[in-house]
C-alpha cells in the first residue's frame, strides 16, 4: 500500500468568525497575508517531513475558501516538485472543467512531471459545487467540459511528432505542441474521484485510478461498480492500486490522546461544509432527478457504518467517525487493523490518502501523527497483502 | 375557465409540448424561467381574445432539451422555425423574463411574421457598468429571498414542493436548469443584444411591473430607449412576473396597445 500525506492547508483563525460561510464569500480581509505565509512555509515544511518518512504526497486546491488556502494547486507542486527528494505528488484534484485553457494545464503537469523527474499523479475532477461562483464556469453540462478538456490534455501530452488542431465544442487551438513533454510515458497516471456508480464504471472502463472520499462503508458498491466497467473493457479484474481511498488519521501511543487527536482531525468534516447554503448546489451539479428529492426535502444518507448504521460525517462523533471507516483512529495496532479491515471490505485498496493534519492542529501535533504513522503502522502497511483481485461483488 | 389540452410539436426534430387555447390572432406567449402552469389565470385572460400559443422552452417543463442547445440564439431560431412550421403570420408575440429575452432575439432576427413584440420585465441586455449587477443573481440567493425580491405578493410565488405532485416537482428542477443553462454566463443577458435592438421596427410595449426587484424601472426603461418604436408602460402591484400576480391588467394593457397601435 501507498499512503500519501495530505492537508487541505486551511487558515484556521477563519473559524472563529465566519458568518455562517468559510467558503466564496468569507472577505478575504479575514486573511492575514503574514499568517498566510507562516501556513504555508509550515504545510510545506510538513510535507518535507513526509517525503522523508517515507509517505507520498496528496495536494488539493478551491477557491475563496478559509478551508484551503491552496487555490492554484501548481504552486504548492511547483514548490515540492524542486524540494521533495523522493515522494510521489498526487494532485487530486485539478477541476479541469472550471480551467479557461486546458493547453495551459497540460504545459504546467508536463513541467512539474519534467522537474520532478517523472513523480506527478494527476487527478482531474469535477470540484465541489462551491466552486462554481469563483470559476463562473456553467455548471450545468460540466461533465461534458471536463471530458473534452481530459482528452484534450492526454492528446496534448501524448502527440510527439508535429502540431495538432483541435476545434471541439468547448476548446479551440490550431497549433498545439507543448513544451516540455511529460517525463512520464504516455503521459503521467490519472486519478479521478467520485461518489456515483455511473461514474465509478466510467473511470473503471478507462482503468484511471478511482479515489473516493467519505463514503465509509459504502464504498465497495463503487469499487465493485468500477471493476465492472474496468473488465467491460476485456481486462482482467483490478489490481489494488487502482483504488484509493481518503481517509482521516490521528495516531497515538495510548488510545485517550488518540481520540484527543481523532477530535481535532476530524474539525475537518464539521467545518468543510460550513457555506452560505445557496452556493451548496448550483443548477445542473446534481441530475434533475436528484433536485426533484432535494427540493421535496429528501437527502439520501451518504455514510455508514460496518453494520449499516446511517451516520452523517459533518456532525458524528469519533467513536462514530470510526465506526464508518472515515476516521482511521487510535493506537498503531487499532489503527493499522482499522485499515486493514477496511481494505479486506473493499476486496484491496492499494493507496491510502491520509489527511494526517487539518483545522488547527499544530505543527508539533501534526509532526508526532506523521512520525508515529510512519514508524509504527506504515512499514506493517507497506507488507500487508492485498486481497487477490476479485471478478465478482461482494 | 377551460384548462386547455396540452400538446406536443416538433420543430426541427425537437419535441416541446405547448398549450393552445382560444381563437382569433396569434398570440405566441414566451414564459420566463420559472415556466408556465396550463391552470394559469393569465393563459384564459389572453386567449378571450386571441389565439395562445405557449410552448415550454426546450429543456423546461417535458419539453426535450437537444444537446446542441445552450444560447437563447438556440432559442429564438428555434421558435422562428415553429412560427414557420405553422405559417403563423401577424403574431402577437409576448415574453416575460427571460421569455422577453428571446422575443427581443427573435424580433432582431426576423419580425416579418410578428405584428407586435411584448417585453414584460424582460431580461437580456447590459445596462450598468461592468461592477454593477443588473440582475439579481437568483442562484446566489435561497428560494425566499428571490420570491421576496420577485413578488410584490411572496406568497404568490410560493410553493410547497412536498406536496405538488412528482411532475410539477421535476418540471420546477428542469426549469432551475434549463434557465441556468441559457443564461449562466454572461449572466442573462447577451453583451450583443442591447446595439440589435435598433433593428426591431414593430411596434413593442415594454411592460414592466412596478415592485420588480429583481431587475429595476430603469433597465426597463433603458430596455425601451434601445428600440425605435416602444412604448414603456408599468403595471403597479405586481414584481418580475405580472401576468401572474396581475393577469387581468397584463392582458388588457397588451390588447390596448395592439388596438392602438394597429393598421
Amino acid at each position: 500500500m501507498r499512503v500519501y500525506q495530505f492537508t487541505e492547508q486551511p487558515y484556521p483563525d477563519a473559524w472563529k468568525d465566519h458568518e455562517g460561510s468559510l467558503r466564496v464569500n468569507l472577505p478575504n480581509r479575514k486573511c492575514d497575508p503574514l499568517v498566510a505565509a507562516d501556513l504555508f512555509h509550515r504545510y510545506y515544511d510538513e510535507w518535507l517531513l513526509a517525503d522523508e518518512l517515507g509517505y507520498d504526497i496528496m495536494l488539493n486546491e478551491h477557491h475563496q475558501t478559509a478551508t484551503c488556502m491552496s487555490s492554484t494547486v501548481v504552486v504548492g507542486l511547483s514548490v515540492l516538485a524542486r524540494q521533495t527528494k523522493r515522494a510521489r505528488l498526487l494532485v487530486l484534484g485539478y477541476p479541469i472543467g472550471h480551467r479557461q485553457d486546458p493547453l495551459r494545464v497540460a504545459e504546467e503537469l508536463s513541467t512539474i512531471d519534467v522537474i520532478s523527474r517523472g513523480r506527478l499523479d494527476m487527478g482531474f475532477i469535477k470540484g465541489v459545487p462551491y466552486e462554481f461562483p469563483s470559476s463562473n464556469q456553467n455548471p450545468v453540462g460540466v461533465m461534458d467540459r471536463f471530458w473534452e478538456a481530459h482528452d484534450f490534455i492526454i492528446k496534448a501530452m501524448t502527440s510527439h511528432d508535429q502540431p495538432f488542431n483541435w476545434e471541439s465544442e468547448h476548446f479551440h487551438y490550431r497549433h498545439v505542441n507543448i513544451w516540455p513533454r511529460p517525463w512520464q510515458q504516455p503521459h503521467p497516471p490519472v486519478w479521478s474521484t467520485t461518489g456515483s456508480k455511473s461514474n465509478a464504471r466510467v473511470l473503471g472502463e478507462h482503468g484511471y485510478v478511482m479515489a473516493t472520499l467519505g463514503t465509509g462503508y459504502n464504498t465497495r458498491v463503487l469499487y465493485d461498480a468500477y471493476r465492472e466497467g474496468y473488465m467491460s473493457m476485456g481486462r482482467p479484474a483490478p489490481a489494488a492500486d487502482r483504488f484509493a481511498y481518503l481517509g482521516l488519521v490521528a495516531v497515538a501511543l495510548n488510545e485517550q490522546e488518540a481520540r484527543e487527536r481523532g477530535e481535532r482531525v476530524a474539525s475537518y468534516l464539521r467545518s468543510a461544509a460550513i457555506v452560505y447554503p445557496p452556493f451548496r448546489n448550483p443548477p445542473g451539479f446534481l441530475s434533475v432527478e436528484d433536485n426533484a428529492r432535494l427540493m421535496r426535502g429528501e437527502t439520501p444518507p451518504r455514510s455508514y457504518t460496518k453494520d449499516r448504521r446511517v451516520i452523517d460525517m459533518r456532525s458524528a462523533s469519533v467513536p462514530e467517525l470510526i465506526d464508518a471507516a472515515i476516521l482511521f483512529c487510535g493506537t498503531p495496532a487499532q489503527v493499522y487493523d482499522q485499515i486493514v479491515d477496511f481494505c479486506e471490505y473493499c476486496g484491496g485498496m492499494g493507496n491510502l490518502l491520509m489527511m494526517g493534519h487539518a483545522g488547527s492542529m499544530s505543527h508539533a501535533d501534526t509532526v508526532e501523527n506523521l512520525t508515529l504513522f510512519a514508524m509504527e503502522v506504515m512499514p506493517r502497511l507497506k507488507e500487508y497483502k492485498q486481497p487477490l483481485a476479485t471478478a465478482t461483488a461482494a | 375557465m377551460t384548462a386547455g389540452p396540452i400538446s406536443s410539436i416538433a420543430v426541427n426534430n425537437i419535441r416541446v409540448e405547448f398549450i393552445e387555447r382560444g381563437s382569433g390572432k396569434p398570440l405566441l406567449f414566451l414564459h420566463p424561467g420559472i415556466g408556465i402552469e396550463p391552470t394559469s389565470l393569465v393563459l384564459d385572460r389572453l386567449a378571450a381574445r386571441a389565439r395562445v400559443l405557449a410552448p415550454h422552452h426546450p429543456g423546461f417543463g417535458r419539453s426535450e432539451q437537444p444537446k446542441s442547445f445552450d444560447t437563447v440564439d438556440d432559442l429564438a431560431y428555434f421558435y422562428l422555425d415553429l412560427l414557420e412550421q405553422l405559417d403563423l403570420c401577424e403574431v402577437i408575440v409576448v415574453g416575460v423574463s427571460f421569455g422577453g429575452w428571446i422575443a427581443a432575439e427573435i424580433a432582431i432576427k426576423c419580425a416579418a411574421r410578428i405584428s407586435h413584440l411584448v417585453l414584460a420585465n424582460a431580461v437580456g441586455i447590459k445596462v450598468g457598468d461592468r461592477e454593477t449587477r443588473d440582475i439579481v443573481d437568483i442562484h446566489a440567493i435561497p428560494e425566499s429571498e428571490f420570491v421576496q425580491l420577485a413578488y410584490v405578493d411572496p406568497e404568490v410565488g410560493t410553493h410547497d414542493y412536498k406536496t405538488m405532485p412528482d411532475a410539477q416537482v421535476l418540471a420546477a428542477a428542469r426549469n432551475r436548469e434549463a434557465t441556468a443553462r441559457y443564461a449562466w454566463s454572461p449572466y442573462m443577458h447577451d453583451p450583443k443584444l442591447r446595439n440589435r435592438l435598433h433593428r426591431i421596427h414593430v411596434p413593442t410595449l415594454v411592460l414592466w411591473g412596478a415592485g420588480d426587484r429583481i431587475l429595476s424601472e430603469r433597465y426597463g426603461r433603458a430596455y425601451c430607449a434601445a428600440i425605435p418604436a416602444a412604448r414603456f408602460e408599468l403595471i403597479e402591484r405586481a414584481g418580475h412576473f405580472p401576468h401572474l400576480e396581475q393577469p387581468e391588467m397584463f392582458a388588457h394593457r397588451i390588447f390596448a396597445f395592439v388596438e392602438g397601435t394597429s393598421q
